[in-house]
């Protein structure tokens, strides 16, 4: 009963979910951020390496606890941003990250999906000195 | 059907007067289990407020024309039903119309707290506190450099009364105590917090949000100086929600908002206020809303307050004893066979409870995920969120089956 219905959770996001890709922490990143979705209590970590001229991501690692879209998200988030030029990290949209999923997602759990993403750009920013904030916080309205 | 509950109400007739509960989601019917959050409504209700529009709508107090003034009776009749509801002797002057629990609250903290307390007086919660109650005082506690304490709850749920008597002082100037918890479901000795405020000298503010819409309360029994509750968690409409107060405090105290309706005369220097209840209702107040909660309260005394009351515990109790079978289900609050409000909270070992809520859904399972407005008793809790089904009097036990049936779904695709 229903499970086949359970769109939102494809055996992608559950494989990601339950098998992360890139968990952990790195030795020296470029940047390390934190954010949070405090309704949900969801909670990452990532840490991110650019190359030398900083206009590329090299490597990135995540930690995190939550519910499975802010986790898988987060997981596959990690693959994706790989080998990506920090000016499309900055680009990168909720319309990205439903395409990146591949699934729609329910309007009262977008802020579950985009945690990470929103970690990943905020780092970027802090470091490249175009934001000053302690923490990503992921409100209603994102 | 044989079941336990069908003794104590016939839920297959009331259910009649709830068609809502025949929508079907993706081909299943609903599952109604956020009661905690907002009843349904029945039909009674539903054509009361049609009717009130369809021939009785126009503004109260304040028209000399017919329409104006079977208004204003009715308007007024509903804080006396509502009163009669609850045991207030004191009629409609004991009973003010609000929009719901939270602004009752936000009254009591400013028309007194603000003009009331200061550095030296400490007001009294409990840690399992909705956030409409403790969010309030602190800030009010801010403003006026009065300091919260809060009751601790055990780890069985319930408050430790040693501590209570602790640190209820002569210092104490208001305890405000939820009466029955909506997350651990935790009914609370409110009466005898009563008793112990008022050795102090305190006030004692009862929360009654999750109480009043399913179990006999008597203000006059419990001896509570206020009490709170909201007509959308107890077969109203949304829009409306009610403090009692006794008399003679509300006597002493300012007025909350400012404007029409609550005030007798009015020069250019000053003004002086209206009787009771209306000094405390500004502006056009909430005349349908208030004439079918009282139609409200007719639909459950028919039923049975009482009877209400054992049908929730017992599909609680059912639903803890459910949950409880697979090893991988945390439950809060009081253990099976102590008594509770109609609702559980749990979580499962292995989904967080917003995937569980979200695919609950598919089955058309309607819970409710989250902090339940009590953050700092989760962080106690040591969980961020907690899924909570909570019931009403059209509940039954095979929607309980089916809730249990759907986590074991949810535990299959996570397994
Ligand atoms: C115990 C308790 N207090 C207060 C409230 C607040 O009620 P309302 O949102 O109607 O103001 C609720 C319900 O959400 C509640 O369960």
């Amino acid at each position: 009963m229903g499970i086949g219905g359970s769109d939102m959770y494809r055996q992608q996001i559950l494989d990601h979910y339950k098998n992360p890709r890139n968990y952990g922490e790195i030795e020296d990143p470029t940047f390390t951020h934190i954010g949070e979705n405090p309704m949900c209590g969801d909670e990452i970590r990532m840490d991110v390496v650019l190359d030398e001229d900083e206009e590329t991501i090299e490597q990135v690692a995540f930690q995190g606890d939550g519910c499975a879209i802010s986790q898988a998200s987060a997981s596959m988030l990690s693959q994706e941003l790989a080998g990506m030029a920090v000016e499309d990290l900055k680009a990168m949209d909720r319309d990205d990250i439903t395409e990146m999923l591949g699934v729609d997602i329910s309007p009262m759990r977008v802020k579950c999906a985009v945690l990470a993403e929103k970690v990943a750009q905020d780092g970027a920013d802090i470091f490249f000195g175009e934001k000053d904030i302690d923490r990503t916080v992921t409100e209603d309205d994102d | 059907m044989g079941h336990a509950e069908s003794e104590l109400l016939d839920v297959e007739r009331i259910r009649e007067d709830f068609p809502i509960l025949q929508r079907e989601f993706g081909g299943e019917q609903v599952v109604y289990l956020d009661n905690a959050a907002t009843t349904q409504t029945p039909e009674p209700v539903v054509e009361t407020i049609a009717d009130y529009y369809r021939t009785t709508n126009a503004n109260v107090h304040r028209g000399l024309h017919q329409l104006s003034q079977e208004a204003s009776v009715a308007y007024e009749d509903a804080h006396d039903r509502v009163a009669e509801f609850i045991g207030a002797s004191g009629e409609r002057e004991e009973i003010i119309f609000t929009k719901n629990t939270t602004e009752s609250e936000n009254l009591v903290a400013y028309a007194w707290g603000l003009n009331e307390l200061g550095p030296e007086d400490e007001v009294v919660l409990t840690e399992m506190e909705h956030h409409a109650s403790l969010v309030t005082w602190q800030q009010i506690a801010k403003k006026t450099g009065a300091t919260c304490r809060y009751i601790s709850v055990d780890e069985d749920g319930t408050l430790d009364m040693d501590h209570a008597r602790e640190i209820i002082t002569d210092d104490t100037a208001m305890v405000s105590v939820v009466h029955v918890s909506n997350t651990l479901g935790t009914v609370n000795p409110v009466s005898e917090l009563a008793d112990i405020a008022h050795d102090h000298d305190s006030y004692i503010f009862v929360d009654g949000a999750q109480s009043v819409p399913n179990r006999p309360v008597d203000v006059e029994a419990i001896d509570a100086d206020f009490l709170a509750f909201s007509g959308h968690k107890m077969a109203g409409p949304t829009g409306i929600g009610v403090l009692y107060g006794k008399k003679h405090i509300l006597e002493e105290m300012e007025p909350y908002l400012y404007g029409g309706e609550m005030i007798k005369k009015v020069t250019f220097e000053d003004a002086s206020w209206n009787d009771l209840p209306w000094k405390f209702e500004a502006g056009t107040p909430v005349i349908c809303q208030g004439i079918a909660l009282a139609e409200a309260c007719d639909y459950l005394d028919d039923i049975g307050m009482e009877r209400i009351q054992r049908h929730e515990e017992q599909l609680a109790q059912y639903t803890l004893e459910q949950l409880r079978e697979e090893g991988d289900v945390e439950t809060y609050g009081p253990s099976v066979g102590t008594e509770r409000g109609g609702l559980v909270s749990f979580n499962l070992d292995s989904v967080h409870a917003h995937d569980l809520s979200s695919i609950l859904n598919d089955s058309a399972v309607a819970i409710r995920a989250g902090d339940h407005c009590t953050q700092p008793l989760h962080d106690k809790m040591g969980v961020p969120a907690s899924a909570r089904a909570s019931f009403y009097i059209y509940n039954t036990r095979e929607e309980v089956d089916k809730l249990v049936s759907a986590i074991d779904d949810a535990r299959q695709l996570f397994a």
